[in-house]
C-alpha cells in the first residue's frame, strides 16, 4: 500500500472531522485559543499513531472477544503518559486543555482507526494511518482555533495580532467568537467548503 | 409604462449574458406581474404571491418606522416636529442602506450561483434589522450581522423559505452576543450627535425593571412610545396600526399574536409578586409587541398547525416575560424566547399532526 497517500488522504478527502464527522466535541472544547488547539493536536496525533502501532502488532494475539478492551487499555496508557508529560513540561496548557487531554481517550477517531485499520494492516501502515488521521484532526482544529482566537481575542498564540490603532478606530472583538456555538458554525463552514471541494474532483 | 416593457424585452440576456438570468429576471418581475403559470400538478392560484407578501409586510412596518425616526430624533434633540424626524431620518437611512446593500449582494450572488430566481424574502428581513438594533450600533458590526445572518441564517439551509430561524433575529443575536457592550447597557439607546456611535445616558424601562426599580416612564408614554429603546420597537400605537395592516391582509395569523399576548400576560400575572408592576406593563416595555406581531408570525418560521399556531405563541410569551423577570443577565427576553421556539416549531407541528392520526385512527 502507497504510505505517503495514507498519510496525505486524511487531510482533505477523508478528513476524519469533516468528512467522517469525528471527535467533534473536543474541536468545539479547545479551539477558543490557538495555543491549547496546536497541542491537543500533538497530542491526539501521537496518540493515534502509537496505539494504531501497538495494537497493530498485538493483532495477531488478541481474541476479537476482548480486543475493545485491550484497545482502551492501550490508549489509555498513551493518554496518561501524555497528560503526564505535558504537567510535566507545559503545565499552563495543560491547566487550559484540564480534562481534554484525559478524554482524549473517548475520541472515536481513535478507536475508529483502530477497529477500522490497525486490526487488519501491518505496523508501518497503521502507524502511518494514525499519522495521517492525527494530522486531519490537528489541521481543523488549528484552522477553527486560527479564526476564533483571531477574531475573538484579537490575538494569535497569545501575541496581539490587530493593531491597536484599529480598536482605537472602533474596532471590537466578536464575543461570539469565544463562545462554543461558534466553534460549531466554523467546523459546520468548514465541513461545507471541504464537501464542495470533494465534489468538484 | 410601454417603453420599461419594451426595455425589458430588448434587454433580454442571450448568448454570453446568459448568466446574468437571476438578476435581469429579479428586475423584470420587480416591475411587471410575471404571466408564468405552472404546466403540472395541480395548483392553487392566489392573487397574494411572495412579493406581494413581502410588499403588504413592508408597508404594515412603515408606521413603526416613521415613528421610529421621529423617536430618535425626539430622544436626542426635544426639538419640533421637523427636526426631531430630519435627525432620525438621518440616523436610519444609513442602517438602511447597509443593511439593503449587503444583504442584497449575498441574495444576489447566491441566486446567480445557484441559478435560482431572486426572491423578496429579504425585503422584509432588510427592513426590519435597523429597526430592532440599538440607534448607536456602529455600520460595520451591522453590515457583518447582515451578512452573518442571511449566509448562515438562511442560504445554508437553501434561501428564502427554508431557513428555521427568523434571518432579522438572527442578525441581531449575532449582534447582541458578539458585541455585547454596544447592543445593552444604559448608553447606546439615544445618539449623541448626528453622526457618531457615542450615546447619551438613558435607561429603558426593561435595563429599570432588571435593576429592580418600576419604570420611570408612565404607561401612556411606553404606549405611544416616547421612551428610549431599540429604534422602531417602541410604539405601541404604531405596531397596532401595522398588525391592524396585516390581520386584515390575512398575511399575519392572529392565533400566533393573540396567543403570544396571552402566554405573557399569564406569565406577567403569574410572577407578578416578584417586579411589583401591572401585567399589562409586560406589552408596553421593549420589543413585547413588535416582536408578537412582526416577529413571532413569520410564516416561515413559525408553526403551521392551528393547535400548533397556540402552543408556539403561548410558550414565546411566556419564555419572554420569564426571561426579563426572572434572569436579570438579559433584560429583554422577546428575541430569544422567539428564536426558541423557531427551533421547537417543526416539533410541535409533528406532535399535532401525529396527535390528529392517532385521533382518526381511533375512530
Amino acid at each position: 500500500m502507497n504510505l505517503k497517500k495514507l498519510v496525505i488522504e486524511p487531510l482533505r478527502k477523508a478528513n476524519p472531522v469533516t468528512v467522517l464527522v469525528l471527535g467533534i466535541c473536543s474541536c468545539l472544547a479547545v479551539t477558543a485559543k490557538l495555543e491549547p488547539a496546536l497541542v491537543m493536536g500533538a497530542s491526539v496525533t501521537v496518540v493515534t499513531a502509537f496505539s494504531n502501532l501497538i495494537i497493530s502488532l498485538l493483532r495477531k494475539g488478541i481474541p476479537s472477544r476482548i480486543r475493545i478492551i485491550v484497545q482502551l487499555v492501550v490508549v489509555a496508557t498513551l493518554v496518561i503518559l501524555i497528560d503526564q508529560f505535558l504537567k510535566a513540561f507545559a503545565y499552563d496548557v495543560s491547566k487550559q486543555l484540564s480534562v481534554y487531554v484525559g478524554l482524549i481517550i473517548t475520541n472515536c477517531i481513535i478507536m475508529g482507526r483502530l477497529e477500522a485499520f490497525a486490526l487488519s494492516h501491518g505496523p508501518i501502515e497503521s502507524f502511518m494511518d494514525g499519522l495521517g488521521n492525527g494530522f486531519g484532526y490537528s489541521l481543523i482544529l488549528i484552522i477553527v482555533a486560527f479564526f476564533r482566537e483571531l477574531l475573538g481575542s484579537g490575538t494569535l498564540l497569545g501575541y496581539q495580532v490587530i493593531p491597536q490603532s484599529l480598536y482605537d478606530a472602533g474596532y471590537q472583538n466578536n464575543g461570539l467568537m469565544i463562545l462554543p456555538p461558534m466553534a460549531l458554525i466554523i467546523v459546520g463552514i468548514v465541513i461545507w467548503i471541504t464537501n464542495k471541494d470533494n465534489q468538484n474532483k | 409604462m410601454r417603453w420599461l416593457e419594451n426595455w425589458f424585452e430588448r434587454h433580454e440576456p442571450k448568448g454570453r449574458w446568459s448568466w446574468m438570468e437571476s438578476t435581469y429576471d429579479a428586475f423584470r418581475t420587480f416591475a411587471f406581474a410575471p404571466n408564468r403559470v405552472t404546466n403540472s400538478g395541480c395548483h392553487v392560484r392566489d392573487a397574494v404571491d411572495l412579493k406581494r407578501a413581502m410588499i403588504t409586510v413592508v408597508i404594515a412596518l412603515i408606521p413603526a418606522m416613521l415613528f421610529g425616526m421621529w423617536n430618535i430624533g425626539y430622544q436626542s434633540l426635544h426639538a419640533g416636529f421637523w427636526q426631531n424626524f430630519w435627525f432620525g431620518f438621518l440616523r436610519m437611512l444609513p442602517m438602511l442602506a447597509v443593511s439593503y446593500i449587503v444583504g442584497l449582494s449575498i441574495e444576489f450572488t447566491f441566486a446567480q450561483i445557484r441559478h435560482h430566481q431572486v426572491n423578496e424574502g429579504y425585503l422584509v428581513t432588510g427592513f426590519l434589522i435597523p429597526m430592532i438594533v440599538p440607534v448607536t450600533t456602529p455600520l460595520w458590526q451591522l453590515a457583518i450581522a447582515v451578512a452573518f445572518a442571511v449566509l448562515i441564517g438562511k442560504e445554508v439551509f437553501g434561501g428564502t423559505g427554508m431557513n428555521f430561524l427568523n434571518p432579522a433575529l438572527v442578525a441581531r443575536a449575532f449582534l447582541f452576543f458578539s458585541y455585547p457592550t454596544r447592543m445593552s447597557g444604559d448608553s447606546v439607546w439615544v445618539a449623541a450627535d448626528l453622526w457618531g456611535t457615542d450615546g447619551i445616558t438613558s435607561a429603558t424601562p426593561l435595563a429599570e425593571l432588571a435593576a429592580g426599580m418600576k419604570p420611570t416612564a408612565s404607561a401612556l408614554d411606553m404606549f405611544i412610545g416616547t421612551i428610549p429603546g431599540s429604534t422602531c420597537e417602541t410604539s405601541v400605537i404604531a405596531i397596532l396600526i401595522g398588525a391592524a395592516i396585516l390581520l386584515m391582509t390575512g398575511i399575519a395569523s392572529w392565533r400566533i399574536i393573540l396567543s403570544v399576548m396571552i402566554g405573557g400576560g399569564l406569565m406577567g400575572l403569574v410572577l407578578n409578586y416578584d417586579c411589583q408592576i401591572p401585567f399589562y406593563y409586560h406589552y408596553l416595555m421593549g420589543g413585547f409587541m413588535f416582536g408578537a406581531v412582526f416577529m413571532a408570525t413569520d410564516p416561515v418560521t413559525a408553526a403551521q398547525t392551528n393547535i400548533g399556531k397556540w402552543i408556539y405563541g403561548l410558550l414565546i410569551g411566556a419564555f419572554a416575560v420569564m426571561l426579563r423577570v426572572i434572569n436579570l443577565a438579559y433584560p429583554e427576553g422577546m428575541m430569544l424566547s422567539i428564536l426558541l421556539m423557531n427551533c421547537f416549531a417543526p416539533l410541535i407541528d409533528h406532535c399535532v399532526v401525529a396527535q390528529n392520526i392517532r385521533r382518526r385512527k381511533r375512530r
